[in-house]
């Protein structure tokens, strides 16, 4: 459905910070691509969706295709039309709207109004929290209900494939299982799934098949339960979060292990 | 309820003449409330200053002159009409030509500062204000034109106080105009132009056009320049018509824009009344020699200084503006 082929992006023309990333997302399926801070997963998703030029970015080599086309240099508006859709990282909604007007803007390319319902009804019944709270303002709701309405809002145009990014940062363990379990319901009703992701535990633990990248490359994939034997992803990616004390360890041996990756 | 008015109104001083102000003032206010919504809708959700609003206001202005008097296009082809309804399809026609030169003025001049300073940008806006000027008064010539609108000098006089039909209609289309703006930003295109506004990357991951959003606002705003051209420039404003010195009255409309809170739409509305009212009191009350006849112009600005004194982002302004 998605492929990505040798992707090459550089900022402000200077700066290459993708060297030539591969990825697939098949049909269906749920991908996970995970990476430490700076490896390049938010950058690989603006290139897929075509909103490197805000950053000044630019895809300069290779490829990218959805269901076979050739969007490689498409306009973001018409890859929305596609069928891609993003939840950006850091939620971004639009707190001066409210909920229902928030879900209205995801709706934007869906011009279908059977379908605009369906995607709603479909939205209401994932997440019941926001069916009651239609007309609040948006920057009211607490952060996990935002990012509800922000996985919501990219339901709207009813999309193939849909990308998240980081959807379990800032959120309690318990709203991480619960946004971890909504993803698998979304995919689960047809929706194929490319999950960007530090949190590589919860990753892998619903993906059919994970990537890792470090600066700019992907270094390893492969099925989830081959990358959670691997004792490099064990080290770096499992409990991450679990104390500051081991975290910072592990950042003190990041440099040695990156190096043996790239070798 | 009217009773009470007139009560309010003999009780008054003078009444008829603080009425009579009021009226003056609203409909004057009309005016500013529509250039100031225009000026807000570009600056929300373009990121422009736009210093070209004057001019936008004399073309538009000048457009239905030459529409409405000069071709008399198309009411000439519709006389199965009545001659004030030719006059309205003429003007609307207008309008409608107004706003594509909006959206020609954004696409040509704007569009590839996208992303400059907004300062820089609004620099560029002072440029497009000058050519287009230029053009129009060239067009304008030495004469004013007149805009022929139907009920001319007309007078509805209620004994407290006297209404132009102009300004009865005047006032009834800044409504109507109101109304229609209100709808839009709930609208699908709405929607879209208040998150474009409100975050430029995130209205279009959800696959919002932007381009198509900044041409959309600067046809609005050119649209309500033009209704507002139109209507300062005939009885019982300047009922001469549309000359060289039309554009200059956006300059009386910007402290409005401030007042409200450069990025409040309902702010401009406010903003627009309350530089008419405060002009018109001026007029009434303050009619010092010393003073001189210019003194009704700068009430706007001082209105503006007292707000910003008390409230720095204007009564309905948002306290940061650019948020990224
Ligand atoms: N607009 C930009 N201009 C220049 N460099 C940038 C820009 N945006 C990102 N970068 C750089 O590109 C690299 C990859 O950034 P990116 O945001 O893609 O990483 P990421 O994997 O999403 O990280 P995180 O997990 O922190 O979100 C980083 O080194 C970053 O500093
Ligand atoms: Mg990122």
């Amino acid at each position: 459905m998605l492929a990505v082929e040798n992707l090459e992006v550089v900022y402000n023309d200077v700066v290459l910070v993708l060297r030539g990333v591969s990825l697939a997302v098949p049909d269906g399926k749920i991908v996970a691509l995970l990476g430490t801070n700076g490896a390049g997963k938010t950058t690989t998703l603006r290139a897929i969706t075509g909103l490197l030029d805000i950053h000044e970015g630019e895809v300069t080599k290779g490829e990218i295709s959805f269901d076979g086309a050739q969007i490689t240099e498409e306009d973001p508006s018409n890859r929305v039309r596609r069928g891609i859709s993003q939840v950006m990282e850091g939620r971004r909604v639009f707190v001066e709207m409210t909920v229902e007007e928030n879900l209205r803007a995801g709706a934007h390319t869906n011009r279908d109004g059977e379908r605009v319902k369906e995607a709603r009804e479909r939205v209401m019944t994932l997440f019941p929290r926001l069916a009651d709270r239609r007309q609040a303002t948006a920057g009211y709701l607490s952060g996990g209900e935002q990012q509800m309405l922000a996985i919501g809002r990219a339901l709207m145009q009813d999309p193939k494939l849909l990308i998240l990014d980081e959807p379990s940062l800032g959120l309690a363990p318990l709203l991480v299982q619960e946004v971890r379990d909504i993803i698998v319901e979304i995919n689960q009703q047809g929706t194929s799934v490319l999950l960007i992701e530090q949190n590589a535990k919860m990753a892998l633990s619903i993906a059919d098949y994970g990537y890792i990248m470090e600066t700019g490359k992907v270094v390893m994939d492969g099925d989830p339960a081959k990358l959670l034997k691997d004792e490099d992803v064990k080290e770096f990616y499992l409990g991450l979060h679990a104390t500051g004390e081991k975290k910072s360890f592990r950042d003190v041996k990041h440099y040695k292990r990156r190096k043996r990756w790239l070798s | 309820m009217t009773i009470g008015l007139v009560v309010l109104a003999q009780a008054t001083a003078d009444g008829n003449a603080f009425a009579q102000m009021l009226v003056d003032g609203i409909s004057f206010g009309a005016i500013y409330a529509l250039l100031a919504m225009g000026f807000v809708i570009i600056f929300k959700s373009t990121s422009v200053i736009n210093f070209a609003h004057g001019a936008l206001t004399g073309l538009g202005a000048f457009l239905i002159a030459a529409f409405a008097t000069v071709l008399d296009f198309p009411g000439r082809y519709l006389t199965f009409l009545p001659e004030w309804a030719q006059w309205t399809v003429n003007v609307l026609t207008a309008l409608v030509a107004a706003a594509l030169f909006g959206i020609l003025l954004e696409r040509v001049f704007l569009r590839p500062m996208v992303g400059e300073a907004l300062f820089a940008v609004a620099i560029v806006t002072l440029g497009v204000d000058i050519v287009v000027r230029t053009i129009t008064n060239d067009w304008i010539g030495t004469q004013p034109r007149p805009l022929g609108a139907p009920w001319g000098l007309e007078v509805v006089d209620l004994g407290w106080v006297r209404i132009a039909w102009s300004e009865v209609i005047q006032i009834l289309v800044t409504i109507i105009l109101l109304g229609a703006i209100a709808f839009f930003l709930r609208s699908r295109t709405g929607v879209a132009m208040r998150a474009t506004a409100f975050d430029q990357e995130t209205a279009r991951a959800q696959g919002v056009n932007v381009g198509r959003i900044f041409s959309v606002a600067w046809a609005i705003a050119a649209f309500l320049a033009g209704v507002a051209g139109l209507f300062y420039s005939i009885f019982p404003r300047r009922a001469t018509g549309v000359d060289q010195a039309t554009a200059f009255i956006a300059f009386r409309a910007f402290p409005a824009v401030i007042i409200g809170g450069l990025d409040s739409i309902p702010g401009a509305v406010v903003g627009g009344f309350a530089v008419g009212i405060a002009e018109s009191a001026a007029n009434t009350y303050l009619t010092f020699e010393f003073l001189g006849n210019g003194f009704p112009g700068i009430v706007g600005y001082l209105l503006m200084m007292v707000v910003l004194l008390i409230r720095p982002y204007g009564l309905l302004g948002t306290p940061e503006i650019r948020r990224v």
